[in-house]
């Protein structure tokens, strides 16, 4: 429980309310929808590869002050990286929220840190993962994913009854 | 079949005492992450009391075997003993037989029970099932299933803005073609309670069948299947403090002796032979295979229990709570209650400005209070209300004033996160 109110950090908060990238890209290169049905968060990336480089990318949609926030934290940090990078990024992500990663360890994280407390509250994490799953998917032009989809690595049978 | 007088009379509402009450619930006592359990999510499931706890040990250290089997000692306690518990069900719901009682997993296999025993048997191609929009997905899918199947075709009753349901457009649902009605007597995501009385005599004056989703009614008020005259009525256990996995289907003898049963095996026959099988007489028909024998005897103490506080004492100290949280909501700016019906049982939807339900879930939790954030298994109901998700505090009796309070202070937590 300690870890909660570490997550609801000044940071986290603020791109809540002031999210980065907002918006969708006119000449997308790439682009994918996400949505949870647990809860209904639904949002887009969109972004152009200049080569291997991220040149541009944005999100858009309704969500929970975690997702928004993850999303917005991630446009701003894999923006003029490479697509490997992002890549990355995606998997120490997934890694972290669900308590895989070693955070004193060897990462590239950064900031993003912020959304470590996540792995202590199993019904945030897919929150928190979306937008990179999004993004994921986004690479691998597929149109839309799901936080329930087959391929999602944390695919997991919460009750929606 | 004679009627079973519960164990203890019930107490006037003025008796009501509910530091006493929650003394008999250990979870209750529980601290999450340093703070006081404030336990608001009994929409979901409810907590249970230390007499049903002591019933199921007694049960599972004294009392256990099979049923309907053997002749030793513990098959006929444990056979006696489930039956008690049937009578104590029947009595609970004031149906006239104990043999209209089956036992069922719980709300979700009662209705499922009803769409394949009544509904694959009675509903062909080109009729119509009336349902409402307030439905819960677990009456909804089954008789989309149905549908589906048979070419059938399903009605909804619109609600308006209160969460009510319209009944003139239920009235006007009607023609013909309609074979069956299924609503829910009380919303799980918006507490409305529904007039299901008058819809029942009027789906009767046009021979139809009226099943009744009891789930979120059964805990909270007192149910007179008989008063009613529903021809179905199912609700779960667990919500009523009883265990989970059990249930139950009251249903009118005449029509369960008409329906083909659900599940085929062993107690539900009479005689088997690969020829031919024979079919058991009702409740047997329908309660295939070895039942959940201790969750059964646990539902039956857990109704011995709310009996003995009574039914309208529960009612009534529920509104008080229900009013209570009302009113202190309605003073909070940036807080709008979702399901605002004149007629509601103790459920507070709400929604907070420009906070999503499940921040505020985890940021209630934080505090110690246990809400539902989501869709409550309602979506049509979201949508009409144009929200993907609410934030649902849902009450018990064993709710005080003083956690009302504790909500209220974890709202105002939230917006100052927030603001």
């Amino acid at each position: 429980m300690a870890d909660t109110k570490a997550l609801y950090q000044e940071v986290i908060l603020d791109h809540n309310k002031k999210p980065r990238n907002y918006g969708t890209l006119g000449n997308a290169s790439h682009k994918a929808e996400g949505h949870n049905p647990l809860c209904g968060d639904h949002l887009s990336v969109t972004l152009n590869l200049d080569g291997e480089r991220i040149d541009g990318i944005a999100f858009q949609g309704e969500a929970c002050a975690i997702c928004k926030a993850s999303a917005s934290m991630m446009t701003a940090s894999v923006k003029g990286k490479t697509r490997a990078d992002a890549e990355t990024l995606i998997q120490e992500f997934r890694d972290m929220s669900i308590g895989k990663l070693d955070l004193n360890g060897h990462h590239h994280l950064g900031r993003l840190a912020v959304f470590a407390g996540v792995r202590d509250l199993p019904t945030r994490v897919k929150c928190a993962i979306l937008p990179w799953h999004t993004l994921h998917a986004a690479f691998n032009s597929i149109a839309s994913t799901s936080t329930e989809a087959e391929d999602d690595p944390m695919h997991a049978p919460i009750g929606n009854a | 079949m004679k009627l079973v007088e519960p164990a203890l009379k019930p107490q006037l509402a003025s008796t009501f005492n509910v530091e006493r009450i929650r003394a008999d619930f250990p979870i209750l006592k529980l601290k999450v992450g340093g703070k006081p359990l404030v336990y608001l999510d009994n929409a979901a499931s409810s907590q249970m009391p230390r007499p049903v706890i002591d019933r199921l040990v007694r049960y599972q250290t004294t009392q256990h075997a099979n049923i309907n089997r053997a002749v030793h000692y513990l098959s006929e306690t444990a056979t006696s003993e489930y039956e008690e518990s049937r009578r104590k069900l029947q009595c609970f719901i004031n149906a006239s037989e104990d043999r209209e009682v089956i036992f069922t997993s719980g709300t979700t296999d009662a209705i499922n029970l009803v769409m394949h025993g009544y509904g694959r048997k009675f509903i062909g191609a080109g009729d119509e099932i009336i349902l409402t929009t307030l439905e819960h997905h677990s009456n909804i899918v089954p008789w989309q299933m149905l549908a589906e199947e048979k070419g059938a075709k399903i009605r909804v009753v619109p609600i308006n803005d209160a969460g009510e349901l319209l009944i003139d457009e239920y009235e006007k649902l009607f023609n013909e073609r309609t074979k069956f009605v299924g609503v829910m007597h009380v919303s799980n995501a918006l507490g409305t309670i529904n007039p299901v009385k008058h819809m029942i005599a009027f789906a009767h004056a046009r021979g139809v069948p009226v099943l009744i989703d009891g789930a979120q009614a059964a805990p909270h008020m007192k149910v007179d299947v008989q008063d009613l005259d529903c021809d179905f009525y199912a609700f779960s256990g667990h919500k009523l403090c009883g265990p989970t996995g059990i249930g139950i289907l009251y249903g009118k003898a005449a029509l369960l002796e008409r329906m083909q049963p659900f599940k085929g095996g062993g107690d539900m026959i009479l005689s088997v032979t690969f020829e031919k099988t024979t079919y058991n007489t009702i409740p047997h028909k329908f309660e295939a295979g070895t039942p959940p024998i201790a969750a059964a005897i646990g539902l039956g103490a857990a109704v011995d229990y709310l009996s003995a506080i009574g039914m309208d004492a529960i009612a009534a100290h529920e509104l008080d709570l229900l009013n209570y949280a009302t009113e202190q909501v309605n003073r909070m700016p940036g807080v709008r209650i979702i399901g605002t019906a004149s007629m509601k049982a103790a459920v507070l939807s709400f929604a907070i400005d420009g906070v999503h339900p499940h921040d505020v879930g985890t940021l209630l939790s934080q505090e110690g209070v246990a809400v539902r954030t989501g869709h409550h298994c309602a979506q049509p109901v979201m949508q009409r209300f144009k929200v993907p998700a609410t934030s649902r505090a849902s009450f018990a009796f064993y709710n005080s004033m003083a956690e009302v309070d504790a909500l209220i202070a974890g709202i105002r937590t939230v917006q100052k996160v927030f603001s």
